[in-house]
């Protein structure tokens, strides 16, 4: 029965890990805005038009308005 | 010479009259979805409302960004300014731009704006594919709730100024206000709540499993070793929470003691403070495993509230949030000519030039020009000042006349210009609000609460069961909750704003609402607020104007703010084009407006101006003669105001300008007359007396010749009589009578407009509605007190159960915040369908420009 004192602590670590990675999260960034995102999936560009990316086109130094067709 | 009738500017209106016979119905436009007046501007398949929306939608199409229509119906913007290339070479400044960019490095600048204009799904793609518009601009992201942008941009491409005329082109002009000038940083405070949220669940969810065993009671089975194993466990989970988590109620309670103010924190904080000792005495002592899982519990359900009331609050704030309307850049004289400037780069000595309607940004003296002010935007004053050179002038006032030169003396105060709306000199005084009623009731509350906890634990303890006394203690600090209390007011209000709002109907703040219920007399007035001053009702009198001279008569109306020229050079500028004999229509005229040079305004006499080399003068027939231009008899008119037209010391025709009524006043007047005592102010003269009478009833006053002392004479008058008053009028000439009365309503035909005395700003498609709004207002501080007696009652229940000392914590713990939701839940939802069933904002989701 004394295996269930390694579970629970292990368990408890596998949780520690998640909340972890929550505060990761919103440290990051990622909650500041939760509504932007499910309306930025509707716009996706469903057409396969040559010359038009879903991005803008950067050069090697990153800059935008690079190789436009 | 013009000869056939179709040449001329009768030719205009028959033009407008033959396309309103042949299609009934006003299609709508395809950008954004506003009635199209007829079908001048269209291409292929589809119709549009204005040069404006064609040229968007040409421009999208040719830049491969068709897919914007397909996301929403009608997603566009109209652009209602026509934005002039000058107003935005300020945003080239360096200083300027470092203090509105975030972040360059010289190749690369990144800047956010906020748009008011962003309203839906077709928004945010379009602005996300903004590069494909402009190869400067790079990667762009919309944060919708907060209705902005940051867009990242190759300098050398593009410039700031670009970027914003960019934007503007295509309807979303971003908002440069001076605040945003002073660069608010975003809300520092959300993180931490999330992360105080993250720790309160995690802790709760395994001090929760921890528990398991004791709750069903499998101590026995497990030995003491678990229990004692997981007391300290819970005991370490729980730390966090009471340190972390709960920091803000310590802070808070803390506080308040030190200000001998009681808050309802403080039974919060004295709760979880007791629930955490007892607790931690419990499982040292090894007597037992405390109450840790409802600690955690009550902080989680607790923050949780708190998220859900921030995320509401931020939508209301920037629904009602439209303070700056102070132009943002002003002329400046320079030593060879002018140049638009920042506000915030005015210094003083800089010598301004002000043009006819603009505001006066600075205390500043006069120098040259035929200065007469407006104060009413400072003072509720309607009667404009005429001031001499030398003569001091105050920031916030508005020049009515031509150009003066203004050297300014004092630095300009944003602060001061834009607090105008609630300044103290605006400011009513209000009794007995709801207000004042919660803050009431919330001290009285926690005070008793204290009392009933204390009582029930001494009664428990002298009983001799310490441990239930211990337990009612907790709980009924716990279930208390006065929160609804300070809940249900600003929800409900702050819904029924927000709604509102929807429907072109801006409050002061919340609190009008509450007034707005308790009106009983309503007082109009005439010109402006149940007659439309628009572009209907202009008809042609008499004479004829040729396309071109149209053109001018158009550009010289523009120049002025007066509503005559407004609504004429609107008329001119909505008319089509001829129509050719075979029914094609000929582009429009009017598109470019020549230059206007030596443009005088006579107060109430009329305009004068030179374009192209022609002498152009518009206005009333007395001044035309006065100036020398004979004014044929056949050309007078009765009806309604007659504005004459002389070209180069000839009279060509006359305008005349109906006093159309606005749609469904009969209608409105009906209903409100049965409910409220209204009546009619009228500066105007008596001509209109019958129909009036007709409209208003046989009960109701009607006065005319009307000055604005009276006005508010008249509503003192009424006051006096222990009614309280509603006045609508327009926000300019009623200023006194609107401050004067309980509820001041200015209506405006563009929101942009702003009047400082009124405490309701309404747009002019709002003016039907009024008799709905009203009975909004009063459904909603129903539902206010209706929120008050839920709370009421769910405290007495749960108090005497509590005090009972049977509740546990933890059910206390999920019973409080329960019922702050439960309240805010139904005073939200009970103020939308109230909305709804009144239908206040039938005519759509519409974003103010």
């Amino acid at each position: 029965m004394s295996v269930i004192l390694i579970l629970i602590l292990a368990s408890l670590v596998v949780a520690l890990t998640f909340l972890l990675a929550f505060i990761w999260a919103v440290r990051s960034g990622q909650f500041e805005d939760t509504c932007t995102p499910g309306m930025r999936v509707l716009g996706e560009d469903r057409r396969q038009e040559s010359g038009l990316r879903g991005h803008p086109p950067l050069d090697e130094r990153g800059l935008p308005g690079a190789e436009r067709k | 010479m013009p000869g056939r009738p179709e040449d001329g500017l009768a030719g205009l209106a028959l033009g407008l009259n033959r396309a309103a016979d042949t299609g009934t119905e006003r299609a709508a436009c395809f950008h954004c979805g506003e009635p199209c007046a007829d079908h001048s501007f269209a291409t292929a398949a589809k119709v549009f409302c204005c040069q404006g929306c064609l040229v968007v939608h040409e421009l999208l199409a040719e830049s491969g960004l068709g897919q914007f229509y397909d996301l929403s119906r009608h997603p566009g913007v109209r652009i209602r300014r026509e934005a002039r290339r000058e107003q935005w070479a300020y945003l080239d400044e360096p200083a300027l731009q470092q203090r509105l960019l975030d972040f360059t490095d010289g190749k690369v600048s990144r800047v956010t704006f906020k748009i008011p204009s962003i309203h839906c799904v077709a928004c945010v793609w379009l602005l996300e594919n903004l590069f494909r518009l402009n190869p400067g601009v790079g990667k762009s992201q919309v944060n919708f709730p907060r209705r902005e942008v940051a867009l990242s941009f190759a300098r050398e491409q593009i410039s700031l100024s670009e970027l914003v005329a960019l934007l503007a082109s295509i309807g979303y002009e971003p908002q440069l206000t001076l605040d945003e000038l002073e660069k608010a940083k975003p809300d520092a405070g959300s993180k931490r709540r999330w992360l105080q949220v993250g720790v309160a669940g995690f802790a709760f969810g395994n001090i929760m499993l921890l528990s398991i065993p004791r709750y069903l009671g499998l101590d026995s089975f497990s030995g003491p070793m678990f229990r004692v194993l997981f007391g300290y466990l819970s005991l370490a989970l729980a730390a966090p929470v009471v340190i972390y988590s709960a920091s803000d109620y310590w802070r808070a309670a803390v506080l308040s003691v030190r200000q001998r103010v009681l808050t309802l924190d403080v039974p919060i904080a004295a709760g979880l403070a007791a629930l955490y000792a007892q607790s931690a005495f419990e499982v040292v002592s090894g007597r037992g495993e405390g109450y840790l899982d409802s600690l955690a519990g009550l902080v989680f359900f607790l923050l949780c509230g708190r998220v859900f009331q921030q995320k509401t609050h931020d939508r209301l704030v920037f629904d009602r949030d439209y303070k700056c309307f102070f132009p943002l850049s002003v002329r400046r004289k320079t030593g060879s000519g002018e140049e638009s400037v920042a506000l915030s780069n005015l210094c003083v000595g800089d010598h301004l030039l002000l043009r006819n309607g603009e505001l006066i940004p600075a205390d500043g003296r006069l120098v040259s020009g035929a200065a007469v002010i407006d104060y009413s935007f400072v003072t509720g004053e309607s009667e404009p000042v005429a001031k001499q050179a030398g003569e001091h002038l105050y920031a916030g006032g508005q020049q009515i006349g031509g150009l003066i030169e203004v050297e300014t003396v004092k630095a300009v105060s944003q602060s001061y210009l834009t607090s105008l709306w609630n300044h103290e000199a605006f400011a009513k005084e209000r009794e007995g609000n709801l207000n004042t009623l919660t803050n009431r009731y919330s001290r009285r509350f926690t005070r008793l609460v204290i009392g009933v906890a204390l009582a029930a634990a001494l009664f428990w303890m002298l009983s001799g069961e310490a441990g239930r006394g211990l337990k009612a203690f907790t709980s009924v600090l716990i279930v208390a909750c006065p929160c609804a209390l300070a809940l249900a007011a600003p929800f409900a209000l702050g819904t029924g704003q927000r709604l509102l709002a929807r429907g072109q109907v801006f409050l002061k703040n919340a609190l009008v609402l509450e007034q707005m219920a308790q009106v009983e007399a309503i007082v109009f007035d005439k010109t402006g607020t149940l007659t439309v001053s628009r572009a209907e009702g202009v008809t042609v009198a008499a004479g004829e104007l040729s396309a071109p001279q149209a053109g001018w008569v158009w550009a010289l109306a523009r120049q002025s703010m007066h509503p005559h020229s407004a609504r004429i050079a609107e008329w001119l500028g909505q008319s089509s084009g001829t129509r050719a004999k075979d029914g094609t229509i000929e582009p429009r005229l009017l598109t470019s407006s020549p230059t206007v040079e030596g443009f005088v305004e006579t107060a109430g006499c009329g305009i004068e101006g030179t374009v192209q080399g022609h002498e152009l003068r518009l206005g009333s027939r007395a001044w035309l003669e006065q100036c020398e231009v004979r004014v044929p008899e056949l050309w007078k008119s009765d009806e309604g105001s007659a504005v004459y037209v002389a070209i180069d010391g000839k009279c060509r025709g006359a305008f005349a300008l109906g006093n159309a009524l606005r749609p469904e006043m009969g209608r409105l007047l009906k209903e409100l007359g049965q409910e409220y005592e209204i009546a009619l102010l009228s500066g105007d003269n008596e001509r209109e007396r019958a129909r009036f009478r007709d409209l208003f009833g046989a009960g109701a006053r009607l006065r005319f010749n009307q000055s604005p002392m009276e006005k508010l004479e008249f509503i003192r008058g009424l006051q006096n009589s222990g009614k309280r008053v509603m006045m609508v009028g327009d926000g300019l000439n009623d200023a006194g009578a609107l401050k004067q009365s309980d509820v001041g309503v200015a209506v405006v035909e563009q929101v942009g407009a702003f009047s400082p005395a009124s405490d309701v700003i309404m747009a002019a498609e709002a003016v039907p509605r009024l008799f709905a709004l009203l009975a909004l207002a009063r459904r909603t501080t129903r539902i206010v007190r209706w929120g008050f007696g839920i709370s009421a009652l769910y405290n007495v229940v749960g108090i005497s159960i509590a005090a009972a000392g049977v509740l546990s914590p933890l059910v206390c713990a999920v019973l409080m915040p329960l019922s702050s939701v439960s309240v805010v839940l139904f005073a939200c939802g009970a103020v939308s369908w109230a909305a709804k069933q009144l239908r206040i904002s039938d005519f759509g989701f519409q974003i103010p420009t």
